[in-house]
């Protein structure tokens, strides 16, 4: 399927949710908020999370701040 | 007189000051931008003895999904709070905020709307905007603003939790270049005062909260100093100070001098016979 993560369109393999998303990028063990097609998913919701083909997601984490 | 008054410490007035319901007891909030390496970041926030640092929130490096977590490095028991920085519109802060309690950080966020690139200066239009609808969704807003006394009681009516007014541009380590605009601030909200940005040495941390302000937040100062995990500690030293000093009591100016010798009993020369 083709997924805009974090502003680059990719070619995934068929994923079901989030969830296995994360886990195919390889995020997972990570804090993260995801952005879905503009609204926010809780973290609880990952896994449940339908994905679509063309769904447009942000992937964002804590970095060093002030 | 209990032991502790006698050694100096005055313990009514160096109690814990609080956000949002959530009491901390330093009077220093620490950023966790610019550290040349993670081991020095965490040295330099348990060297400053803080209870709440800040972070970003940025895209995930999908290239390098495993690289080590910023969260680590921070120590346990310290409290994250999260920053929006990076927004120019209150839409942005407000998507970032709602990101930050997303992945797990809970309704805390540092309020930063930005309006001018060259300056970091803050958009007070943009910025009372996504107060109001932060507060509207039950975050605890604790906002970074203009040093302006009417847009911080404002931004108070509103419901934020803490203002924030920075004492000069973000990074300049300029220090606090309108005092009084702190005290004028905390003599108008009834929410914390925290003066954030600009701060670069441990006399400009003393000043701001001799000026009234409940807590500094600071992150260049410390993270680029050729010594951070000094430098953190001797913030910590500079606010403790204050803070001390500010409930102690400070003798009132004067315009002329006062002498601290008796006038009484003063030594004559003879005249040569």
């Amino acid at each position: 399927m083709e997924l805009k993560v974090n502003g680059s369109w990719r070619e995934t393999p068929e994923l079901a949710t989030l969830g296995s998303l994360l886990t195919h990028l390889g995020v997972t063990h990570q804090a993260v908020g995801v952005l879905q097609n503009g609204q926010v998913v809780a973290r609880e919701a990952f896994d449940r999370e339908p994905l679509h083909n063309r769904d447009e997601l942000e992937i964002v984490r804590f970095v060093g701040g002030g | 007189m209990t032991d502790q008054e006698r050694a100096g410490m005055v313990p009514g007035d160096m109690g814990p000051w609080s956000v949002g319901g959530q009491a901390f007891r330093s009077r220093l909030i620490v950023g966790t931008g610019k550290y040349a390496t993670w081991d020095g970041m965490r040295d330099a926030i348990q060297a400053s003895g803080t209870e709440l640092v800040t972070v970003a929130v940025r895209r995930v490096n999908i290239d390098q999904p495993d690289e080590p977590s910023l969260l680590e490095y921070v120590p346990k028991g310290v409290t994250l709070l999260p920053n929006t920085a990076g927004a120019y519109t209150a839409e942005e802060a407000v998507l970032t905020a709602r990101l930050a309690r997303a992945a797990g950080l809970g309704s805390l966020v540092k309020l930063e709307v930005i309006g001018d690139a060259e300056l970091l200066w803050p958009d007070p239009v943009a910025t009372y905007e996504a107060t109001r609808q932060l507060v509207d969704e039950g975050f605890t807003v604790m906002v970074y603003t203009t040093p302006d006394p009417v847009l911080a009681r404002r931004l108070a009516e509103a419901g934020a939790a803490a203002v924030m007014p920075l004492g000069s541009p973000i990074g300049s380590g300029q220090g606090v270049l309108d005092v009084s605009a702190v005290a004028l601030i905390k003599e108008r909200v009834d929410v914390p005062v925290v003066v954030d940005a600009g701060i670069g040495s441990p006399a400009d941390a003393a000043l701001a909260i001799e000026a009234g302000a409940d807590a500094v937040l600071i992150n260049t100062a410390i993270a680029q100093a050729q010594h951070p995990v000094q430098m953190a500690r001797a913030m910590r030293l500079a606010v403790d100070a204050a803070i001390l000093g500010r409930a102690a009591g400070r003798m009132a100016r004067r315009d002329r001098a006062v002498a601290s010798s008796p006038n009484t009993g003063v030594v004559t020369v003879a005249s040569p016979s």
